[in-house]
């Protein structure tokens, strides 16, 4: 392709590659057709499943079949569907073929491509329906989700951007250049009513507005890619899947407040999605995407990708910003905000959102704030001009979701706002895992809460999430169930912040080790009924003083379980009784006479905790017992009970 | 004594490396922003040495014209950066959410019970095995999930897990 130095340029390029993404884009079902192509997952998640073997396979056979000519493997980004993984889409028949091993490549080009059947075992079972369906627009994981920050995802060669310019990429950064004035890009950005999705929901025009209106002749624009909150994976897949749509968005965004520069910090616990970023860089610099005189214009912008080294701390934009510069990724307060001069980068005015906002944004430009702001439950108050004043209730958009936990469906969903959780878990999750009972769903990671049955039905956006004690965070969402401790949960995720407190303010620093010192003794049967209102006033003190919103946030998992689960905790501390039987100091695994002496779980115990003969009672020594409940798991009979 | 007698053989040649990686990036050792390479230089050394020890830091400190202090503050600070040797088979176990709430403190402490060290601390006697606990690797599709030298294995449990370190021990 050559250089692009021009609006026309683009659109010739956008015209020579568009013929790429015509088997991809139909919705047909066009089984019979010579010409096909196999898309196959390339994130994280499906590599780990051998999904590379798998396309190597795939062209084997493909080759084998003297088939090159006409179909091609792809290696895409994600499709959100990880508990399915690895994933092969073959198009333009719209059949979705799930958990596919490398053994399978040979039958599905024999069978599929080369003899026009479906290959029945690897469609995708709907749990509710128990049948099984080809088609990924059905299926009820699907079916409900609007994907446009993930739109790309599963669509297109993240590492070929030719395919992004296909896809109309990069149109939008021209419509900014030619076609509007730096004010009018950040009012339109206000107009979608867009909020910030890395968690704390500050409206990204605003943000922009305060960065254009600082007067600095050198600006940053940074992207948030330390995404630390443990269960939640949008990012990575963006980056892995889409890294183009960033470095658009950033582009556009740079223009916007008149920033030169800009920056991605990353954690370099995601090797995959560096690597595809860089390439994206180096592409879209050699077209002249990035760098100097953007298509033939004045507006000069380059990016640089800088590593994080795992501080959960780091995703708290002053924090990045000193760790950007080399120091230890520890918190100042606010004002100076990055915007000002003296806060940033090196003091320079600096404007940091998060990769799911950049990845919606040239989508919002594309299309327009007025389609976005429809998406959604925004109800806004705007002037006679049709510009935005203020927000009355909930928020336009959609917001991606990490599903995860007890739950059938796990994986990346992207729904409107105002989509109940209800919708989520039950129709889009498929329901709990292995047919238990729903106990609670845990949102916003670290600094979030849970939130109960009772509310299940209330729509998600940020204020009402607050409402009810939780928060959207970054979009994690760890369903739990009837077999999970609420008590330990919240001793989870305090361990978690007691080891990414970084130290500076004494709150977070030592009040986060007397917390998780309280809920290890009510783990571990030594808590008492006053040590709960110690655990509750120490929790709200650290709220009300900590520095940064780590430790703002780190009460939160006890505030919320105390207030939902209180009869949990009491019955740890009164009763010395963990009620879901995972607190292992709290029950002891016996045997009883429905054993039947088949010796099976004396083979599996990996501690010979357990005596007895064939067809005999047996016995579980309580001295030499791990309680890993390995001998429960492997009993046909049921006979191994806690007390 | 000169640091590349105390660290392992071959030791020479990884200074000479770690000098190649330095060179490309230019760095004005007067210029104040020098400091904005430092987590990029630690990362190469740690790629190259396997770890950080005092005498890596006092070295990248030399280079970049820094304080061994301002070194020695942002290794400790970050978990990434690590100032033990690993052993040859890195066993880590993802303690995300979504890992956890699948049982992964299962897998990790019967881990620890069977190589008989703990998580995060030294290797094995032999050298041969270090458990570290993981922050979410992003393939909770796979919960819970365990990884040797960066080999991911989902779904496994303790038993799972044993055999798997003990095919790797068989190895050696």
């Amino acid at each position: 392709m050559n250089k692009i130095t021009s609006k026309e340029c683009l659109l010739a390029a956008y015209n020579e590659c568009k013929g790429k993404l015509v088997l991809r884009e139909t919705a047909a079902h066009d089984i019979n057709s010579a010409k096909k192509e196999l898309l196959c997952c390339g994130g994280t998640g499906c590599h780990a499943s051998n999904s590379k073997e798998l396309m190597d396979n795939l062209t084997a056979a493909i080759k084998k079949n003297g088939l090159e000519n006409d179909v091609k493997v792809v290696q895409t980004g994600c499709f959100g569907f990880c508990a399915q993984g690895p994933i092969v889409k073959v198009m333009p028949d719209n059949v979705f073929y799930v958990q596919v091993t490398p053994e399978d490549a040979e039958e599905i080009v024999e069978k599929h491509i080369v003899g026009k059947q479906l290959v029945e075992r690897l469609l995708f079972v709907e749990p509710q329906l128990k049948s099984r369906i080809a088609d990924y627009a059905q299926m009820s994981f699907y079916a409900k989700q609007q994907r446009i920050s993930l739109r790309n995802c599963g669509l297109l060669d993240p590492e070929d951007i030719s395919e992004y310019i296909a896809n109309e990429g990069y149109q939008a950064l021209a419509k900014c250049l030619f076609e509007m004035k730096p004010a009018e890009v950040v009012q339109e950005v206000l107009n979608s009513g867009l909020c910030g999705r890395g968690g704390a929901g500050f409206p990204t025009g605003l943000k922009w507005k305060i960065a254009a209106s600082v007067a600095a002749d050198e600006k940053y624009i940074i992207c948030n890619a330390d995404e630390g909150d443990p269960g939640a994976f949008m990012d990575r897949s963006i980056m892995e899947g889409d890294p183009n749509s960033i470095i658009e968005a950033m582009a556009i965004g740079a223009y916007a407040i008149g920033a030169q520069n800009g920056l991605v910090y990353i954690r370099a616990e995601y090797p995959l999605a560096v690597n595809r970023l860089q390439i994206a860089i180096n592409e879209a610099r050699e077209l002249g995407l990035l760098g100097k005189n953007i298509m033939g214009t004045d507006f000069c912008f380059d990016i640089e990708i800088k590593l994080g080294a795992g501080a959960f701390v780091c995703g708290e934009e002053t924090a990045l910003i000193h760790s950007m510069e080399g120091q230890r990724g520890e918190p100042t307060t606010k004002p100076p905000f990055p915007a000002n001069v003296g806060g940033g980068y090196w003091g320079c005015s600096s404007n940091v959102n998060n990769v799911e906002t950049y990845a919606t944004i040239p989508e919002i430009i594309r299309k327009g704030a007025a389609w976005y702001s429809k998406i959604g439950n925004w109800n806004a108050e705007f002037d006679e001009n049709g510009n935005w004043v203020k927000t009355i209730s909930g928020n336009s958009g959609t917001k991606v979701f990490a599903l995860a936990g007890q739950i059938n469906n796990v994986g990346l969903v992207e729904v409107p706002m105002g989509t109940t959780l209800r919708e989520i878990i039950y129709e889009i999750g498929g329901g709990i895992s292995g047919g238990r009972q729903f106990k609670a769903v845990q949102t916003g990671g670290p600094s979030g809460g849970c939130i109960t049955a009772e509310n299940l039905d209330t729509p998600i956006d940020y204020m009402n999430l607050s409402k009810i004690g939780s928060m959207m965070g970054s979009g994690g969402m760890i369903v739990l169930s009837d077999k999970d401790c609420m008590p330990a949960m919240a001793r989870f995720y305090l361990d978690f912040t007691k080891d990414e407190s970084c130290g500076k303010c004494t709150p977070c620093r030592i009040g986060t080790r007397r917390m998780l010192e309280m809920l290890d003794k009510i783990c571990e049967g030594n808590g008492t009924e006053e040590m709960l209102t110690d655990l509750e006033n120490l929790a709200k003190t650290i709220t009300d003083t900590a520095l940064c919103g780590l430790g703002q946030t780190a009460p939160n998992p006890i505030l919320s379980t105390l207030r939902y689960f209180r009869d949990e905790y009491i019955a740890h501390v009164r009763d010395k009784r963990c009620p879901s039987g995972t607190c292992r100091k709290l029950f002891r695994l016996k045997i009883n006479e429905n054993c039947i002496g088949c010796t099976k779980c004396k083979r599996n115990c990996p501690v010979n905790a357990i005596t007895g003969e064939l067809k005999q009672l047996h016995v579980i020594d309580q001295n030499k017992c791990i309680k890993c409940g390995a001998c429960i798991d492997g009993c046909p009979k049921k006979a191994i009970v806690m007390e | 004594m000169c640091c590349c007698k105390k660290l392992s053989e071959g030791a020479a040649e990884k200074f000479a490396e770690l000098d190649a990686f330095i060179d490309t990036l230019n760095v004005d050792l007067n210029d104040e922003r020098r400091r904005g390479r430092l987590i990029q230089v630690l990362h190469k050394a740690q790629e190259i040495f396997g770890y950080l020890p005092r005498e890596i830091q006092q070295y990248v400190a030399q280079k970049l014209n820094l304080t061994e202090a301002q070194v020695s503050g942002v290794v400790s600070f970050y978990n990434y950066f690590t100032t033990e040797p690993k052993g040859k088979y890195c066993v880590d176990v993802c303690m995300g959410t979504a890992c956890y709430v699948k049982g992964s403190e299962k897998v990790l402490s019967e881990l620890e019970r069977v190589l008989g060290v703990k998580a995060d601390t030294h290797p094995t006697e032999d050298g041969l095995f270090s458990i570290s606990a993981l922050r979410c690797v992003g393939a909770c599709g796979l919960a819970p999930v365990m990884m040797v030298n960066g080999k991911v294995y989902g779904k496994v449990t303790p038993a799972k897990a044993v055999e798997i370190v003990n095919e790797y021990k068989k190895q050696g």
